[in-house]
């Protein structure tokens, strides 16, 4: 009874804290606001404005017609360069994609004897590279073919595939975009609000003055863990309803109940993660540094970035042991694909399973060196 | 005000009309004061009275609010007139060894300061070894600060004032927290030089009054006000007091003099039975090869005042935290209340009030929330709360305060707070590390008087520490403590006795003598060798310094330091390597473009072996992984919401039959939209392939040759496995040449303000510009290293060749890292702490770095203020510069016009933070 008493009067102190702590605040209100919306609106759609340039070596009504059919908002409108300007322009990444149309090719096309043109892309924008070279091909063959068939009869092709997509049917990337930033801020926050917290406790010798009360460091622990969480989870509830649904108008699928649940369970693990990096750092910038180190793999490999199959087998493996790889599949399925607990169940038991290893682990760190580190 | 006898000297420093406040604080009120010249001049008065606030005025450290402060005969408000008298002043802020580096050694200290006064070689060698013979640290000039004991970290303080030959020295409590053996040689050692030099001006601030007893002349401050100045001799007779302490009593005005009398002390009841409180038998604490507290043994019974005395870092506070709990003892064993000491005996904490040495309440809690809170964690039954925090607030006068903030309140307030905090539960034992350093004598008497009701009347047993001799004769029994050891434990009159001795300082000067601590520095008594020997080339050598804007032997005094530093902090430097090589593991594995192994799954309504084809053709390539064939609409949902497939195809019955007969047919796929990039990837996979197995069928079955009009041969250049490794090695090494450096170069200079070294920026003639700069050399240089350690791990363990120029990479480096260092110097300016300048750095860096710098997607394609963010951020270039390096085999000459943008940056970025960064406190 005790315990809990304790735990619900840590908490509301650490609230108090908070609340009259402006920097803190300030952050919270723009990691939630500012930094989402900026987030959304920045990510370009896929393949937006991508930069052209055409060799027109033809000179022909064909090669006008396919010099015409790039146009925003997936490309930039061409940049009409000669043969000697490709190379240098590629060089100095001017251009993404490079379109040669060598001389009489309409000639040839119209007597069939299929020339080439030739695409140069830049590989190492890895980004555009793939999809922007498809959609290339599909947009010049297109256009030839119209051309020729202006001059031949029509045929449609015999097995047509309808390509559908679901949940974000016009891939809209702010829609992506918006809700990874807010699963990432979660992460970067609860770990701050908490472990700096402690900190600063410490240094202010406020953690020593609670030791030697009769409170336990679980505790101590279990009211930050509530109270970063709590704070927390209404800035991304708000978020989500003004800033996601509101501002930016993306539809929200799934249960926003369910999610905040899923992020609740998934801030167990990270503020205790917050709370041993403070025993473990000795300093506020050795706590920066180490934050650093831990949150940009949390955020970058947990398949929040980039798709988790596209990462090499020990990375995706390592990776099971964040909390955040958990947090962000359950994420994504709730928010984007409407998925119910009976689906992402296994990614629940799993941050718990996890937040209780990191709360252990913690608390045994917490215990043995809050007291030394003075 | 000013009662000082006719001085024909000009005053050395003169203030009228000064006032400042720190927001709705005054720490002076409208001051007119002369001081003159060529004395000792102490300051005195309890902390927080404005003294310290008056030395840096006169020291030029802060900047001057209001009124006129005139020091060394010109205005200190006039930048111009403090740079020209710097060279003169030597301002030792308050705080043990606040101005020193404590990873640097004895050695390196001074030779900093040295630099910074622009001595050279031989001139530092001379005086270093003169200040250090004569303040007996001779023997330990390689030992860090940090590890030097109290005394002798003032000690060097004073060396590092004196390197320079100052004609005004100005002293912010030095002896504060020293034990009496070393305040008294420190005392000494001033009057040696004066001896030398009686010219030279000297100010101390002091909150000993039996110090002040020596000063030549004194000016006694209340709340930010001048209440009488004079020597000591005029102060007695103007209030017919025969001490300071009674003096400066008597001169406080009426309403704060009212409620005060002398405390009463009741003697201590002989018991009827002996109960022990506490017991302690050798009591042993190590910290690594660090004796901290040495086998310490007493006894302490129900209701009475003990008191430990002795100096800062003797192991009184180690010894209470042993008590308390907080740390377990390497030795021996402690009992409270017949119970052994142990952290989870929760029952015992409720027995015991424990105040620590800094305040340590909560300062977001009001006064209430604070007796409150504590209140029920130390679970008094909810119901008697209300009446037991009245009565807390009643019986230590806070019930005008009861909403105020502690940080809002004066130390003397706070304390009781922090007493009655600690009172609250009604604890029978009490623990105070410290509890009435800095709080004014009216206070200190009444807190006292509280504590003896406590004890008299309540029984409660009171554990002290103290370095105040007049407190400790209040105890009933003390011990003086000394390098953790207790000297001896008595009666406080009985130890008087014993030593022979007059007061209690002597006896315990005796016996810190007899115990060897003198050891610690010898020579301090034979002051005749000291400094001004070199007196005539001093003053040339600061008449000559160079008056150039930019010095760059005083930028490399701090470029010197700050590596020193850096390479001592194994972790800061550790992490500053090895987190780039960790980071950069993780980013090129991990932002992977890379497409493949993608989930898919046919909804087969045919059953053929035409529509089997289609799902092997699809299985066959590299991009995708069949699962288990979906079974029905249900199904197809689940599995898609579950994530557990990218991919789902459904072939329609009759697919086959219709595909022969030539009937259009439709085939559906859905595509998992949730994250559009690899949807994008996927669409294009799928409709290439199912493209490629209409002319395979065409082909085969149908004998047709579809062939088109017209090929397009795609040539992926500079990577042509397009793989993701080879595009995102050169992309992370711009980004981690930003982030860390930046990060490591804001914390170096907040760290400064943080522990207050940032005071020799404001009292030295080192400028801001070699200051910032002088900071900034060493982090490019560990951004070199960086660099240089990741184009190797590129080139070895990623297997991604170098195809260009690699000095032209160099050279774009060394920019870079100019410009990134310079971001985290932009960022110092504007935090105070080192929590907000990380944070600062890291959303200044990161964010722009990896949303807008063309990381991903390129500038080109970013819109709005995206766009713009994008254009004019220096990392833009350098990561084109790099990947055009790597992979696209290019040098100087392709190359060049890129370096513009990152050039131009560094006189903005750089000019920008040392035209915003404050010369002085403000």
């Amino acid at each position: 009874m005790d315990f809990n008493r304790n735990i619900y009067r840590l908490g509301v102190k650490e609230l108090w804290s908070l609340a009259r702590d402006p920097a803190m605040l300030v952050l919270i209100a723009y990691t939630f606001t500012l930094s989402v919306y900026t987030a959304a609106t920045a990510m370009p759609e896929t393949l937006h404005n991508a930069p052209i340039a055409i060799v027109d070596e033809d000179g022909s009504p064909l090669s006008g017609r396919i010099a015409s059919a790039f146009y925003r908002p997936h490309f930039l409108p061409p940049t009409m360069v000669s043969l000697a300007e490709v190379d240098p322009g590629m060089d100095a990444g001017l251009f993404t994609f490079a379109l040669d149309i060598p001389p009489d090719f309409q000639r040839d096309v119209l007597a069939g004897r299929c020339p080439t043109i030739q695409l140069n892309v830049d590989a190492t924008r890895m980004s555009q590279a793939f999809t922007g070279s498809g959609d290339i091909q599909q947009i010049v063959l297109g256009e030839i073919s119209e051309f020729v068939q202006r001059y031949r009869g029509n045929s449609t092709p015999p097995v047509d595939l309808a390509l559908r997509v679901r949940f974000n049917p016009n891939l809209e990337r702010s829609w992506f975009g918006a809700v990874m930033q807010i699963i990432n801020n979660v992460t970067m926050l609860s770990i701050i609000l908490a472990g700096a917290a402690l900190i600063r406790e410490r240094e202010h010798g406020t953690v020593e003055h609670l030791l030697v009360m009769p409170v336990t460091p679980a505790e101590i622990m279990l009211a930050k863990v509530w109270s970063t969480g709590l704070v927390v989870l209404l800035a991304v509830a708000l978020s989500l309803v003004f800033v996601v649904k509101g501002a930016l108008r993306v539809p929200i699928e799934g249960s926003v109940a369910l999610f905040l649940f899923c992020a609740a369970l998934h801030q167990f693990a990270t503020t205790s993660m917050g709370i041993f990096m403070a025993t473990v750092a000795r300093s506020m910038p050795q706590f920066g540094l180490l934050m650093l180190l831990t949150l940009l793999p949390l955020q970058m490999l947990s398949g929040g970035t980039t798709p988790r199959e596209s990462m090499p087998e020990f990375v995706q493996n390592i990776m099971l042991a964040a909390p955040t790889t958990h947090f962000v599949s359950a994420a994504q399925a709730i928010l984007y694909r409407g998925a119910g607990i009976e689906v992402v169940w296994p990614q629940f038991l799993a941050l718990v399973a996890i937040g209780m290893v990191f709360f252990i682990v913690a608390l045994n760190r917490f215990r043995k060196t809050i007291s030394q580190l003075m | 005000m000013t009662t000082s006898e006719s001085s024909s000297a000009a005053p050395i420093a003169r203030l009228s009309g000064v006032s400042l406040r720190y927001r709705q604080t005054v720490a002076l009120n409208n001051v007119d004061l002369d001081i003159p010249t060529a004395r000792v001049v102490g300051v005195i008065g309890p902390d927080g009275v404005g003294k310290s606030s008056l030395l840096s005025l006169i020291a030029g450290a802060r900047a001057v609010q209001q009124g006129r402060v005139e020091a060394l005969g010109g205005d200190m408000a006039q930048a111009q007139h403090r740079n020209n008298v710097c060279p003169h002043i030597a301002y030792m802020p308050q705080g043990l060894g606040k101005n020193l580096y404590p990873a640097l050694s004895i050695e390196e200290n001074l030779q900093f300061f040295a630099r910074l006064f622009g001595h050279d070689a031989a001139e530092r060698r001379a005086r270093i070894d003169q200040l250090t013979t004569a303040t007996g640290l001779r023997p330990f000039l390689s030992r860090p600060a940090g590890k030097l004991s109290g005394g002798m970290k003032q000690k060097l303080g004073l060396c590092c004032a004196l390197i320079h030959d100052p004609d005004l020295l100005i002293l912010d409590e030095p002896t504060t927290g020293v034990d009496p053996l070393a305040r008294r040689q420190f005392w000494e050692l001033i009057a040696g030089i004066r001896d030398k030099r009686p010219s030279m001006s000297v100010i101390v601030a002091t909150a000993y009054m039996e110090e002040a007893e020596r000063f030549d002349w004194l000016v006694a401050m209340d709340a930010g006000r001048i209440l009488a100045t004079g020597t000591p001799q005029e102060l007695h007779q103007r209030t017919g007091t025969d001490s300071l302490e009674a003096a400066f009593i008597a001169l406080l005005p009426e309403e704060r003099r009212r409620g005060h009398r002398a405390v009463v002390f009741p003697p201590l009841q002989a018991t009827r039975k002996e109960e022990i409180a506490i017991e302690a038998r050798e009591l042993t604490m190590r910290f690594g090869d660090f004796t901290a507290v040495d086998h310490v043994s007493f006894r302490i019974r129900r209701g009475e005042i003990f008191g430990f005395l002795g100096s800062n870092g003797c192991g009184k506070t180690t010894t209470m935290k042993m008590l308390t709990g907080l740390l377990p003892a390497s030795e021996g064993q402690a009992w409270l209340f017949g119970r052994e000491v142990n952290p989870r005996d929760l029952a015992t904490r409720r027995r015991v009030g424990y105040m620590s040495q800094a305040f340590s309440l909560y300062t977001e809690l009001t006064v209430g929330q604070n007796l409150v809170l504590h209140a029920r964690l130390f679970a008094v039954p909810e119901a008697k709360i209300p009446q037991r925090v009245e009565e807390m607030l009643n019986r230590f006068d806070l019930v005008e305060v009861r909403g105020a903030l502690p940080d809002s309140m004066p130390l003397g307030i706070r304390q009781r707070l922090s007493l009655a905090v600690a009172m609250v539960h009604n604890p029978e034992l009490l623990i105070l590390d410290e509890p009435t350093s800095g709080v004014d004598p009216i206070a200190r008497d009444n807190f006292w008087q509280l504590l003896a009701d406590l004890a008299r009347c309540d029984q409660v047993t009171i554990f002290i520490s103290t370095h105040f001799m007049n407190e400790a004769e209040r105890c009933d029994r003390i011990s003086l403590m000394h390098a953790g050891k207790v000297l001896v434990s008595d009666a406080p009159a009985a130890l008087v006795e014993k030593c022979g001795a007059q007061t209690l300082e002597e006896a315990f000067i005796a016996h810190l003598e007899r115990a060897g601590a003198q050891n610690e520095s010898p020579a301090t008594t034979e002051t005749e060798t000291v400094t001004p020997s070199v007196v005539s080339s001093a003053d040339t050598a600061s008449d000559h310094m160079p008056r150039s804007r930019f010095s760059i032997a005083r930028a490399w005094s701090y470029t010197l330091r700050e590596a020193l530093e850096l390479q001592r902090d194994p972790v800061r430097a550790t992490l500053a390597l090895l987190g780039s090589v960790i980071l950069m593991f993780i980013m090129a594995y991990g932002i992977s473009m890379d497409v493949e192994d993608l989930t898919f799954a046919v909804l087969d309504r045919d059953q053929t072996t035409l529509s089997q084809n289609y799902a092997l053709n699809l299985a066959g390539s590299r991009y995708f992984i069949e699962q288990p064939p979906i079974t029905d609409y249900t199904d197809l949902d689940q599995r898609m919401r579950r994530g557990e497939l990218s991919l789902a195809i459904e072939i329609p019955p009759g697919f086959a039959r219709d595909v022969k007969r030539g009937t259009p047919v439709q085939l559906g796929a859905w595509i998992d939209g949730a994250m559009p990039q690899r949807a994008e990837t996927v669409q294009g996979y799928v409709s290439g392939m199912h493209q490629g197995w209409l002319t395979e069928v065409a082909k085969q079955r149908l004998g047709q040759d579809t062939a088109g009009f017209a090929t397009i041969e795609t040539r992926f250049r500079y990577n042509p496995d397009v793989r993701s490794l080879p595009a995102m090695v050169p992309a992370v090494i711009p980004i981690l040449l930003l982030m860390i450096p930046a990060m490591l170069t804001a914390l170096s200079v907040v760290r400064e303000k943080e522990l207050g070294s940032i005071v020799n920026l404001y009292v030295t003639p080192v400028t801001r510009a070699e200051f910032l700069l002088g900071k900034q050399l060493p982090y490019v240089a560990l951004g070199m290293l960086n660099f240089l350690l990741m184009a190797l791990l590129a080139v070895t363990v990623f297997g991604v060749p170098i195809k260009g120029d690699f000095l032209t990479l160099a050279l774009a480096a060394l920019i870079f890292v100019t410009v990134s260092t310079g971001m985290g110097l932009f960022a110092s300016i504007f935090t105070r702490s080192q929590i907000a300048a990380l944070f600062l750095t890291m959303i200044g860096t990161m964010i722009p770095a990896i949303e807008f710098a063309g990381l991903l997607n390129p500038v080109s394609s970013l819109e709005g203020a995206g766009k713009m963010i994008g254009q004019i951020y220096p990392a833009t270039y350098m990561l084109i510069i790099s990947r055009g390096v790597f992979g696209k085999a290019l040098g100087l000459s392709d190359l060049h016009t890129l370096f513009v943008p990152m050039l131009l940056a560094i006189p903005v970025i750089l000019g920008l933070s040392i035209a915003l960064l404050k010369k002085q406190d403000t």
